[in-house]
């Protein structure tokens, strides 16, 4: 096997650039084995985090010729023999040193979205759950939270002033999985709308392509937040219905004011 | 960007021209229904003469709504035309950004209504397309009849796979349970969603042959293949 060049980016919160190794590569390598080799033979303090090494712990997230992808999942021999790659850290987040980043930003939304809140039981002391209702939102449940949605969405990574109005795509995926939870009885239509910015997405489908998971994050969990938003305060015809039906015809408060605009 | 840039020029040419949009019995998408007393083929003649513009400015506006307002087209032209990313991980070309939270890209949020649009100029596509089968009151198979027919399904799947559509059939509801009905309407709206881009641009090319091929055949150009019983 020929030898595997790699930029490397390193540096911490004040600078960096990206550092040239070549080392030897072996049949059946990831990305993440010759960082690992990288460390081993070459610059023994270069940080990185990684755990399962498996595509499941959403740790060994890193930008791999500037495309968002698990180093664990990403096949040395997807590339040309002698192409040179880069592996650089999520642009979202700030760094910490070398590939490791401060994906803090992500737990301080999650704290922000209401716990499942379930439906009384029924009679029989039970609470039920029918296959139909399960399927839609079992897929939202395959994230394993490596943010690469989050790092690619242009909201975020283009622009640091929408962070605090807008939680991304990862956490509409969280309250979809809630929202059309079958049990839930928590409201989250106006939350998602202004306190996580829904309205910001434009829906250009860069979290769906990088989603190691498969998960259609747009297609089956923002476009359906945004249509429910849409009947709660866009559609003169369901609020008119609201109000014949008796239900609350409350519109909500008008879009939030973003801080790029 | 260019192929959407080249319908767009296609579209206004042919609406601007008012000729050659009729072929017995084939009627091109982009003047039906008609709705002036001058179309050389009415569907619904309820305009009169004093109108002397081509009568596809009437009904150009309902697709026109529902393409551009489609979350499919918005992708695709927010990034090919806003550069808001031009690609994933590419920097936007702006530096502020407000999503579709204001004017004018929060009509966006108007889609389902550009859908109720659609609807009934999608059945009278069906209507002409059936009737595009029918040769003097003679049952009859022609090339424009199958292309027209092709052109009505592929409008079809872009139109019930729509996300507004997956949503009114049933996406709405937290629990199927008890609702078969809408559970396998919101099933079907699935599966063609998920092939959603496909639709939207097999459709959008099928309406730019469709009319291409009978303005063809009225302009003499080429002629009709059809059997006539």
């Amino acid at each position: 096997m020929p030898d595997v060049r790699m930029k490397v980016w390193r540096g911490d919160a004040t600078g960096g650039a990206f550092v040239d190794f070549t080392v030897p590569a072996d049949e059946g390598m990831v990305v993440l084995d010759v960082v690992h080799r990288i460390q081993a033979t070459h610059a023994p303090d270069l940080a990185v985090r990684w755990n399962c090494k498996a595509g499941k712990c959403g740790s060994c997230s890193a930008e791999i010729n500037g495309h968002p992808k698990l180093m664990c999942m990403t096949r040395m021999n997807t590339f040309a023999p002698d192409e040179e790659i880069t592996v650089s850290p999520l642009k979202t987040f700030p760094v910490v040193k070398d590939l490791v980043t401060d994906v803090s930003f992500n737990y301080e939304k999650a704290k922000t979205i209401p716990a499942f809140k379930p439906k009384p039981k029924e009679a029989d002391g039970t609470r039920r759950m029918y296959q139909e209702d399960i399927e839609r939102v079992q897929e939202f449940h395959k994230c394993i939270e490596c943010f690469l949605c989050q790092d690619v969405c242009h909201v975020i990574r283009d622009h640091e002033e929408n962070k605090p109005s807008f939680s991304g795509p990862r956490y509409f995926v969280r309250l979809a999985a809630l929202e059309m939870h079958p049990l839930d009885t928590n409201d989250r239509i106006d939350l998602a709308r202004l306190k996580h910015g829904l309205g910001y997405c434009n829906i250009t489908k860069c979290c769906t392509d990088v989603c190691p998971e498969d998960i259609h994050i747009t297609d089956n969990a923002i476009i359906p937040l945004k249509e429910r938003i849409v009947t709660r305060t866009y559609d003169p015809i369901a609020w008119a219905l609201r109000r014949m039906r008796g239900k609350s015809a409350d519109l909500g408060a008008g879009e939030p004011e973003p801080p790029s605009a | 960007m260019l192929v959407l840039g080249l319908f767009g020029v296609y579209a206004f040419v042919v609406s601007i021209q008012n000729a050659n949009y009729y072929y017995d019995p084939y009627l091109s998408p982009f003047y039906s229904p008609c709705l002036t007393t001058g179309c050389v083929h009415p569907t619904f003649p309820i305009i009169g003469d004093w109108y002397n513009l081509s009568p596809a400015f009437l009904i150009v506006g309902s697709p026109l709504a529902f393409r551009v307002t489609c979350y499919y087209y918005r992708r695709s032209y927010y990034r090919a035309f806003f550069w808001s990313p031009p690609a994933c991980t590419v920097p936007d070309a702006r530096a502020k950004y407000s999503g579709e939270t204001r004017f004018p890209f929060n009509l966006q949020n108007l889609h389902r209504y550009a859908l109720y649009l659609a609807i009934p100029v999608l059945a009278i596509l069906w209507f002409d397309a059936i009737g595009a089968f029918s040769f003097d009151g003679r049952f009859g198979v022609g090339l424009g009849s199958l292309i027209m027919i092709a052109n009505v399904v592929l409008l079809s799947g872009y139109t019930f796979g729509c996300h507004a559509a997956r949503y009114l059939v049933g996406g709405y509801l937290d629990s199927f349970h008890g609702k078969s009905l809408r559970f396998r309407l919101w099933s079907w709206a699935n599966q063609l969603n998920a092939r959603h881009s496909r639709w939207a641009w097999f459709s959008l090319f099928s309406v730019m042959l469709t009319d291409l091929y009978i303005r063809l055949c009225a302009m003499g150009v080429i002629t009709d293949l059809r059997w006539v019983s």
